[in-house]
């Protein structure tokens, strides 16, 4: 582990999200951006949390005292590798379609005892806090580094998530009127200087997939697709989506299978 | 609710039953599973998820609603602008300008009444201010080439109030009949755009 890239990263993602965006011109601050990631994905800041996912995965916790090592990704009990790249999927034994965050919830709160109120009162990264979640997804997609995206199209629940999450991507409501459509329906737009991938267009819809779970560098923290989400519908102006509900598992079963063939890089950087 | 509730739902939209299941029972379920899934949090409560029958024709249509349904839709949306009862249009440029660069408001995080216009994030508008999203056209020098004229002006007022009176499925939002923006901050938005003092027109 290189702990000198990481506090550099920390510091300049703190520098970039320092900086006042006007002062900047646009097509600078992207190609800077582009620099440093190439720089940073050399000796990405995602491991850090790979390595602390890892122990977390194997060490016995929560008042049943247990480790996840018997928990069902989805490949049968503790298989992690390959286990990202094909989720969402359907799980027999829960009789619904979860994502990998959700299914990970799942495990902690059956075999280690955690609850549900507990892991989703603070579900997301703040400078001073990873919740063990963030690190355990992050491990977990780390082992399937280097494969292809293949979420499974296989049964009509998982036909259903798809289309069900293809719905909410085009559902216009809120105060503002918006889907995700209006912000990811066309080639080429952007909020400011923030690129918006257009994920109707099959060419680009690997950019939602790729470099998730991403480490930000404005913030300096690791965040998963169920934050995106999550930030996303804050944008939308809706209201906030349950942790790790139906919902979200559908958009990203809509989101996956849309890249399904891409080869997974691992995690990565984001701005 | 629970999923079978959810699922009748879902059916009884598609007439025909689960078995072709089609695109508006998808959006039937949509609509119920985002009711069931998401919560009230600060000021963005769960009635925002209660389409209105404009956000359920332009979800249905993809933007795209028959030429019939958006006249009577644009004609209703036109019926929500209140123009100012002093007949004036134009404001503070100055204090435009800040508005149109603040992008908060309406969102959980966001307390009520501080909201601006998040114009950049969709427009370009100064040459000074390089960040802008292009969701919008440009409009660099807006008042200068479309004229500096009072009917110019009242369009960009009615167009700030309610963009879907000109463009039934609008990717801008309603900033006067939501409440988002007061009618003091609609005229700053206009003299932004249209006093030839404003670095808009420079
Ligand atoms: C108001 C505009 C807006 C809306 C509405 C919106 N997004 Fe986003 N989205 C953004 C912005 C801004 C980013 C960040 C881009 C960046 O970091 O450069 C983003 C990023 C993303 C990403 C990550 C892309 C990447 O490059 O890693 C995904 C996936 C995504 N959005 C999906 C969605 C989904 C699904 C919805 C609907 C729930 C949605 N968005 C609604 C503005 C929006
Ligand atoms: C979410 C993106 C978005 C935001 C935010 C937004 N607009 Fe727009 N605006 C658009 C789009 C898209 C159009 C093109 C016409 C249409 O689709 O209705 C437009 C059109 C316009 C027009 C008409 C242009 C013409 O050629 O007649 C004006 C004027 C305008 N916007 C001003 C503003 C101002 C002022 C603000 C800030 C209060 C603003 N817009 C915020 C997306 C946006």
């Amino acid at each position: 582990m290189k702990r000198r890239n990481i506090v550099c990263a920390a510091a300049l993602g703190a520098a970039l999200g320092a900086t006042p965006v006007a002062a900047q011109d646009t097509d600078t601050t992207t190609a800077e951006f582009e620099k440093f990631r190439a720089v940073m994905e050399e000796a990405n800041p995602a491991e850090l949390f790979e390595l602390k996912g890892e122990e977390l995965w194997r060490t016995r916790r929560g008042p049943k005292n247990a480790s996840l090592e018997k928990c069902d990704l989805g490949l049968g009990p503790g298989v992690v590798k390959g286990a990202y790249v094909q989720t969402p999927r359907y799980f027999p034994d829960v009789g619904r379609v979860m994502d990998i965050e959700a299914r990970v919830v799942h495990c902690m709160i059956t075999l280690q005892g955690f609850t549900y109120e507990e892991l989703a009162k603070q579900p997301f990264s703040t400078e001073t806090r990873t919740p063990d979640v963030v690190s355990i997804v992050t491990f977990i997609a780390a082992q399937s580094k280097g494969m292809k995206f293949d979420a499974p199209q296989s049964n009509a629940q998982e036909r259903e998530a798809y289309e069900l999450g293809k719905a909410i991507f085009f559902h216009r409501a809120g105060a503002w009127d918006l889907s995700c459509a209006s912000c990811h329906g066309a080639d080429g737009k952007r909020i400011r200087t923030q690129q918006l991938p257009n994920f109707t267009n099959p060419q680009q819809a690997a950019r939602g997939v790729l470099g998730w779970p991403g480490y930000r560098m404005t913030g300096g923290v690791m965040h998963t697709l169920q934050w995106r989400m999550n930030d996303c519908f804050r944008q939308q102006r809706f209201p906030e989506p349950k942790y790790v509900s139906e919902a979200i598992t559908a958009l990203l079963t809509y989101l996956t299978v849309n890249a399904n063939g891409t080869v997974y890089k691992g995690p990565g950087i984001k701005r | 609710m629970n999923t079978k509730i959810i699922l009748a739902a879902a059916c009884a939209a598609a007439l025909a039953g689960c078995a072709t299941k089609d695109e508006a029972a998808y959006r039937a379920q949509a609509d119920a599973v985002l009711k069931r899934d998401f919560q009230a949090r600060g000021i963005a409560t769960m009635d925002r998820l209660d389409q209105t029958e404009l956000q359920r024709i332009c979800t249905q249509y993809h933007d795209n609603p028959p030429f019939e349904v958006q006249q009577r839709l644009e004609a209703a949306e036109m019926k929500t602008v209140k123009l100012p009862a002093d007949g004036k249009f134009m404001g503070d440029w100055k204090r435009g300008a800040r508005i149109a660069e603040s992008g908060r408001g309406m969102t959980w995080s966001d307390k009520p009444g501080e909201a601006g216009g998040s114009c950049y994030n969709c427009h370009q508008l100064s040459p000074q201010q390089t960040s802008f999203g292009t969701l919008g056209p440009s409009l660099l020098q807006f008042g200068k080439t479309r004229g500096y004229t009072e009917a110019n002006q009242k369009y960009v007022y009615e167009r700030i109030y309610n963009s879907k009176a000109f463009n039934t499925c609008s990717t801008m939002p309603r900033f006067g009949s939501t409440g988002t923006l007061t009618e003091a901050q609609i005229k700053d938005l206009v003299a932004y755009l249209m006093d030839p003092e404003s670095p808009v027109n420079k």
